[in-house]
């Protein structure tokens, strides 16, 4: 039996010895191949008596099992070895930077992100956005909202002027959103829920006040909407607007020559600090003006103020822009200066719902 | 407006608090802007200089013991180290000990040391104190004042002053009475009634007056009074404290007289030295070139549309707005003229802005002055001067007033309610009409209201409410929930607005930063892109380089992208969506989505990164940057694509080379994109790799309405689909669109895509030849195709380009 010994040992040792699985492959032929020393055994068996072929025989069988399952281990060793080594010179220096994404890249201004905040929370009120023309005429900036000629309210917008055309009239550029009231009145019958945000001009400019700036404006005109449903509304968007659980308003009779009454609203909040914060604090901040639309304003739509009512508002959405994001000057707002845009600017991902939140 | 509180109490009978009364005048719409309570003069009490010996160690020093009376530092002498000149023993002045703060010097004493002497606090100057500019020395009070007790109260600088925010609309509240009436009518006091004034006169105000108006609106009523023998000197103590305490410098009694009454009543009066009036009076127009030396020492060149009043002088004063220097009243004036008129508002608020003339008199003129108090005003001035100046007072003149005729409003008290949800009761709304100086007749639910002639900015029913509400109490108005008009609101957006966001929030997907850019730029920047009419030109620019409404934004986002570069951010990808100009009408205004990209900042990123390498970056954009920004704002607003085809060149802003015309059909303009032509960079003073586009969202025609959700049905194909190379030669001046176009027509059915994958042009090709190389892509349908398939589909495609370019398949 010492051959079927000697065999195996020498074999064993081969199959340890053998580097790479091209040498494995030898040993394979060189023992289980056709004519391989494992093979040539094999091919003894038919010559075997039955006595041999049970004890030899055996033997021949065990010793071709032994082989191949240690060639068969050896090989996967091998492999392993050859994949680590592959994998291994592959290797890269991972703290190589990469390309960031461009929509994580782009910015969208914050005028832009704040009228998608607010279209957000009026539309879930069933309210509108309506759009006007920034040249307007002196008909629908003054005229048809009730400023009559020589009014010191007229003169208290700066208005920029365009040249007189040969009737002598002069378009402006609007100094405030309420011209699209009119233009929407005479348009759409009641019931009217709108929101018009928009650009404004006034000859003015320092840290709070620019020759072009933005304003929204609210319009709701129908035949029994009340102070105490603009009210409604007015504390229901701050509280979504500024996102806090509650705020407290101060409603102020004032004036405005295109409302009657009219309001001016202070929102409570706490201005001890660098930031604003609404929702605690014990200061006052004018926030926006509304009041009821005054007849006048409604005839000019076409409406009879007996008939029909309605409320406007509208407030600086630069201005509430900084209250909310806390941009110190409203200059740089239309600077294009990339470092603000990618400061102040927003993802164009993270667009607000309210599903999602009006802000991340 | 600034007032008071004891002047204020001259008309109010109240034991409401200052807090208390400043939170009901916002709460009735008469906002508080600033109060000074003036309690940080309360500190400073009147003390007696004891002694007063050299420093020791200081020349110009001096060494007080001071007493502050029994109160202050249990009744011992304080000392004080002093500087002040006329500091000696037996003066009496002011005294700030260590704690207090010290107004005009910005500084809270402390005990100090000076010069090794031990100082326990400061006798005081008017400076220091912030009541004057005087620091000669400190404060001298006479002998008699009272030592122990606040000098504020002595010196009548303890009277709170309160200042509030007058909106226009309200000429009632110019005056400090008519605050009082607005407080009275809320129930924060009583309204003092006015006393009729009662004084004789003697003879009659000599002097003719003709109102020489081609309008008589422009002054409805003069009246004069002409006073004898007056004594003009300075006005009384009190009177001059409450000018001061609000801002006003006393002048002289008769002058101070005018303003005390333009706050007191809102009525603006004039005063003239009747001695230096010659002849009678015209109230005229002004004729062109005439001039005013005014009151304000400056001189006015005075037109038809300033109202003057004139002698035989010339002018002697303009209406309203400003008296003259060479009439005024000063302590040698023995006889004086005093005026009470009335105005147009409009030609006030008009004249006084021509002439750049900010009074007293003019804001409340061209608010509207009461009426029927210019006869009343001008009795209570006369007895004023009659008090202070003594004199002889004449039967006053009164010309061309024809009374005053209310306006009457028919009022139903439901209108508060309607407009305001508020429930107050006919009686309480009548009871607030009235206290405000409303005559409300008849009974029951309708009324009639007269307005007082104090009101002319109440014209209905509206005013009314406002009236009833702001006293009855805005805080009474509760928040109520409107309606909501469906369940499920639907989409509110219109396709404008849509694209308007979709368009700006691709771009940024494609890393680009969004500005927003002013809408008007220099003219020499509108011409260069098409614009600079004169109907778009602004009369009154806030600068010269801001004249003209843009036509592009394109010149916003070059000159932005080079200021950057100049701060050192070269690499910048900006865009803006937003309006445009063309004409000054509405449908002038455009909408556009316009970009621009700089240096290297392509829609991989910018700069020279590593990864570069492999991925293509770091190398200066192009026409090809822009025109992908372009199209993808073009299929982001939802436009067939294949019904998009991009033309060469672009309007003589782009470079005509480098630069195409995106359009929808053979009419409609979507939008430009390109390279820029190196003069108009030149000439915007911009450099660098620039590219750039514009895409028109109002251009876009509105997507067909759809039946229906559903999108139609998708076969796909089990069969494998094929790409088959192909590369022709054609001329160089051949678009490869013409080439991608005649393949993919070659079988409309198994070509699904065609992709051109390289352009090359070399010597090797011969002369004014370029290969262009396609890749087709094939989508068998029926059945796998044969080798004669594809050659037969291969013999199309070569037939059709060849056709269609000229070309030919490369060897």
């Amino acid at each position: 039996m010492s051959d079927l010994e000697n065999l195996k040992t020498s074999l064993l040792a081969e199959i340890g010895a053998a580097g790479d699985e091209a040498a494995i492959e030898a040993v394979r032929v060189g023992a289980l191949g056709k004519k391989g020393s494992v093979s040539e055994l094999l091919k003894t068996l038919g010559t075997m008596t039955p006595e041999e072929r049970q004890t030899r025989g055996a033997a021949i069988n065990a010793l071709k099992n032994e082989v191949t399952e240690a060639i068969n281990a050896r090989k996967t060793v091998l492999k392993d070895a050859a994949i680590e080594a592959r994998l291994k010179a592959e290797t890269v220096d991972v703290s190589l930077p990469v390309r960031s994404s461009p929509a994580e890249r782009g910015r969208i201004h914050p005028i832009s992100q704040i009228i998608d905040e607010i279209t957000a929370v009026f539309a879930d009120m069933g309210f509108s956005i309506a759009e006007g023309p920034d040249i307007e005429t002196d008909y629908y900036n003054f005229t048809a909202l009730n400023f009559p000629e020589g009014h010191p309210a007229r003169e208290m917008h700066d208005t920029f002027f365009f040249q007189p055309d040969e009737k002598g009239e002069r378009k402006v550029l609007r100094t405030h959103t309420s011209p699209v009231q009119v233009r929407t009145m005479e348009a759409q019958d009641p019931p009217i829920r709108i929101v018009i945000p928009g650009k404004t001009y006034r000859q003015d400019s320092d840290a709070t006040h620019s020759p072009m700036f933005h304003q929204v404006e609210g319009l709701v005109v129908d035949k029994k909407s009340h102070v105490g449903h603009m009210r409604w509304i007015l504390e229901e968007f701050c509280k979504a607007f500024f996102e806090v659980p509650s705020v407290t308003m101060r409603f102020r009779p004032s004036f405005f020559p295109f409302t009657e009454p009219s309001f001016e609203v202070d929102i409570q909040c706490d201005r001890s600090g660098p930031i604003v914060k609404f929702g605690e604090g014990n200061d006052w901040m004018e926030i926006l003006g509304c009041g009821m639309v005054h007849p006048n304003v409604l005839r000019s739509g076409g409406l009879d103020p007996d008939e029909y009512q309605g409320f406007a508002w509208g407030m600086g959405l630069d201005r509430i822009a900084m209250l909310k994001y806390g941009m110190p000057d409203l200059r740089d707002f239309f600077n294009a200066d990339v470092r603000w845009m990618n400061h102040y600017g927003f993802r164009p991902l993270d667009m607000p719902t309210l599903f999602g939140g009006l802000s991340q | 407006m600034k007032f008071t509180l004891s002047w204020l109490k001259d008309h109010l009978e109240t034991d409401a608090t200052l807090e208390e009364i400043c939170e009901r005048l916002t709460a009735i719409g008469l906002e508080v802007e600033d109060v000074d309570d003036k309690s940080a003069y309360k500190p400073f009490v009147i003390a007696k200089v004891l002694s007063a010996e050299k420093h020791p160690e200081a020349d110009r020093l001096k060494v007080l013991m001071v007493d502050a009376g029994p109160e202050v530092n249990g009744g011992k002498p304080l000392q004080i180290v002093c500087g002040a000149p006329n500091a000696r023993a037996g003066l009496v002045g002011a005294l700030a000990r260590p704690g207090t703060y010290v107004p005009g010097i910005d500084v809270t004493l402390a005990v100090g040391k000076i010069r090794g002497v031990e100082s326990h606090g400061m006798m005081c100057s008017e400076k220091e104190l912030d009541i004057s500019e005087d620091h000669n020395g400190i404060i001298d009070l006479p002998a008699d004042a009272p030592v122990g007790q606040s000098f504020a109260s002595y010196a009548g600088l303890d009277d709170p002053v309160i200042e509030i925010n007058l909106t226009p609309n309200r000429p009632d509240c110019t005056s400090i009475y008519g605050i009082a009436r607005d407080l009275a009518a809320s129930g924060l006091g009583t309204l003092k009634p006015k006393a009729k004034p009662s004084f004789t006169t003697q003879g009659e105000t000599s002097i003719g007056i003709t109102l020489d108006l081609d309008d008589e609106r422009l002054c409805p009523a003069f009246g004069l009074r002409l006073v004898r023998g007056v004594k003009n000197g300075p006005s009384p103590v009190w009177m001059q404290q409450r000018l001061k305490a609000i801002g006003l410098r006393p002048i002289n009694a008769l002058v101070d007289v005018t303003n005390y009454m333009t706050f007191d009543q809102g009525r603006p009066m004039h005063v003239f030295d009747a001695a230096k009036v010659k002849g009678d009076l015209t109230v005229r127009r002004a004729k062109d070139g005439e001039t005013l030396l005014a009151l304000d020492q400056r001189e006015y060149k005075l037109g038809p549309n300033n109202v003057v009043i004139a002698d035989e002088n010339g002018v002697e004063s303009i209406g309203g707005i400003m008296g003259g220097e060479h009439s005024g009243c000063d302590e040698n004036t023995t006889d004086v003229l005093i005026e009470s008129a009335l105005w147009d508002p409009i030609n006030i608020a008009k004249s006084g802005r021509a002439l750049g003339i900010i009074t007293d008199a003019r804001y409340r003129f061209e608010r509207g002055v009461d009426p029927q108090y210019m006869q009343p005003g001008l009795d209570r001035t006369t007895e004023l001067v009659l008090e202070l100046c003594g004199g002889t007072p004449a039967e006053a003149k009164i010309v061309g007033y024809k009374g005053f005729e209310p306006k009457v409003v028919d009022f139903p008290f439901s209108e508060v309610k309607r407009l305001t949800g508020l429930e107050v009761s006919t009686q309480e709304s009548r009871t607030i009409l009235t206290r405000l100086g409303f005559t409300v007749e008849g009974e029951g639910e309708r009324v009639s209201v007269k307005v007082p002639s104090w009101r002319p900015d109440v014209d209905g029913k509206a005013d009314l409410v406002e009236e009833v509400m702001r006293i009855y109490g805005v805080d009474q108005i509760k928040p109520e929930p409107i309606e909501k008009l469906s369940a499920v609101n639907g989409r509110i957006l219109t396709t404008l607005q849509v694209r308007t966001r979709t368009a700006k929030r691709s771009l940024a997907a494609r890393g680009m930063l969004e500005a927003v850019t002013w809408s008007f730029i220099s003219e020499e920047q509108a011409k260069l892109f098409g614009g600079g009419s004169a109907a778009l030109k602004l009369a009154n620019p806030i600068a010269a380089d801001m004249s003209d409404m843009r036509p592009s934004l394109l010149p916003g986002l070059l000159t932005a992208a080079q200021r950057n570069a100049d701060k050192g951010y070269g690499d910048v990808a900006i865009f803006e969506v937003s309006g445009t100009y063309e004409t000054d009408t509405p449908e002038g205004q455009r909408r556009v989505a316009g970009g621009v990209r700089r240096g290297t900042a392509s829609i991989h990123g910018a700069g020279r990164l590593w990864s570069n390498n492999a991925k293509g970056g770091g190398k200066p954009v192009d026409v090809f940057d822009a025109k992908a920004d372009a199209l993808a704002v073009v299929e982001a607003c939802g436009l067939p694509m294949s019904n998009v085809q991009v033309e060469q060149g672009a309007p003589s802003w782009y470079h005509p080379g480098r630069s195409g015309t995106i359009k929808m059909g053979p009419k409609v303009v979507l939008g430009y994109f390109g390279e820029f032509h190196p003069k108009t960079l030149a000439a915007l003073d911009v450099s660098g790799a620039l590219c750039g586009f514009e895409v028109y969202l109002d251009a876009m025609p509105d997507p067909k309405k759809k039946a229906t959700r559903t999108k139609p049905g998708l076969d796909l194909s089990a069969l494998q689909a094929v790409k088959r190379d192909f590369a022709f030669v054609v001329g160089s001046d051949v678009e490869a669109g013409a080439i991608v176009k005649a393949a993919l027509t070659a079988d409309r059915k198994l070509i699904t895509g065609v992709n051109v994958f390289d352009v090359f042009e070399g010597a090797s090709l011969g002369e004014g030849k370029k290969s262009v190389a396609i890749e087709v892509v094939i989508q068998p349908v029926e059945r796998t195709l044969t080798d004669e398939d594809f050659e037969a589909l291969t013999g199309k495609i070569v037939a059709n380009v060849q056709k269609a370019t000229g070309g030919t398949l490369r060897g």
